[in-house]
């Protein structure tokens, strides 16, 4: 039987088509940073908000074991949503250093909104134009990031924090 | 003396205000590429987001410490992923996209050769 070159190219178009087609619709393409997990944190120098010649950096950070950094402002909804579980998360997991990171807020607000909900961050720094928050690659926030000692991310949570993230972080940390 | 300060004053009227403008034809240029993620559509050029504003002074800040537009996309792709920059680098993900117009290209114009000559060799018979 003769197969004609025209029929089996048409015949391997259809199939390369259909393939490219099935990979498109199984690709999720709801954009978010997660797929950062597993690379490293460098480069950075976090002001404290109420004293600017206290700072942290990287080196800080490789002296603990677990730290969450977690970026919030006063005018920011969700990260009164989730404060409780830092709070609880301050408490009862000893191993985790909380970072706080105040993004484009005054500093007045920052430090009533600490007073009226209890701090629970071991720092907090301060990000006044948002530059720093482009090295965690943060786009919105709240946005937190959670590190080992080796500084590689371990778990980045988009958004609040809530129920199902707090267990997960009590999990990756035990 | 008089020189001097004659090309100092021809300088800053006339090269500074050019050097000035080339930066900023550089900076609208990164702009374009980059994408704002937090809009619909929008490069951050287009964007006044907030997102966008930070980004823009990230990149200013980059040209400033002498940092070239490759070594910015770079840097904002570690943080963000390729989905930041409009036009995304050669990877083994997207060497398809890339090559396969070329092949098409080539493979057209030589089906094309094909039927020509066929044509011309039936006219000749």
């Amino acid at each position: 039987m003769k197969i004609s070159i025209s029929k089996v190219f048409i015949f391997s178009f259809v199939i390369f088509s259909l393939y490219v087609f099935w990979q498109g619709l199984n690709k999720n393409n709801d954009y978010d940073t997660k797929s950062l997990t597993g690379s490293r944190i460098s480069n950075f120098h976090l002001i404290e908000i109420n004293n600017e010649d206290q700072y942290i950096s990287e080196k800080e950070l490789e002296k603990n074991k677990f730290t969450l950094i977690n970026f919030f402002a006063s005018w920011c909804a969700p990260c009164r949503a989730e404060h409780k579980y830092l709070l609880n998360l301050s408490r009862e997991n000893k191993e985790i250093k909380i970072i706080g990171v105040n993004f484009k807020d005054k500093k007045i607000n920052a430090n009533n909104f600490l007073k009226e909900l209890s701090n629970p961050y071991d720092f907090v720094g301060k990000d006044t134009d948002g530059k720093t928050s482009i090295l965690f690659g943060i786009y919105g926030i709240p946005e937190s990031i959670l590190v080992n000692n080796e500084l590689t991310v371990i778990k980045k949570i988009i958004g609040p924090i809530d129920q199902i993230q707090y267990d997960d972080i009590l999990k990756l940390t035990q | 003396m008089k020189l001097k300060i004659f090309f100092s004053i021809i300088y800053f009227l006339f090269l500074t205000p050019l050097h000035s403008d080339n930066d900023k034809k550089e900076l609208l240029e990164i702009y374009k590429n980059l994408r704002c993620l937090v809009c619909q559509g929008q490069s951050i050029a287009d964007s006044n987001s907030d997102f966008a504003a930070t980004i823009k002074l990230v990149v200013q800040d980059q040209l400033n410490e002498g940092k070239t537009e490759d070594e910015i996309y770079e840097f904002l792709t570690s943080k963000y992923g390729e989905w930041i920059v409009y036009q995304p680098t050669f990877n083994t993900n997207n060497f398809l996209l890339w090559t396969l117009p070329y092949v098409v290209l080539i493979f057209g114009g030589f089906v094309i050769f094909l039927v020509v000559r066929k044509t011309k060799h039936n006219k000749v018979n």
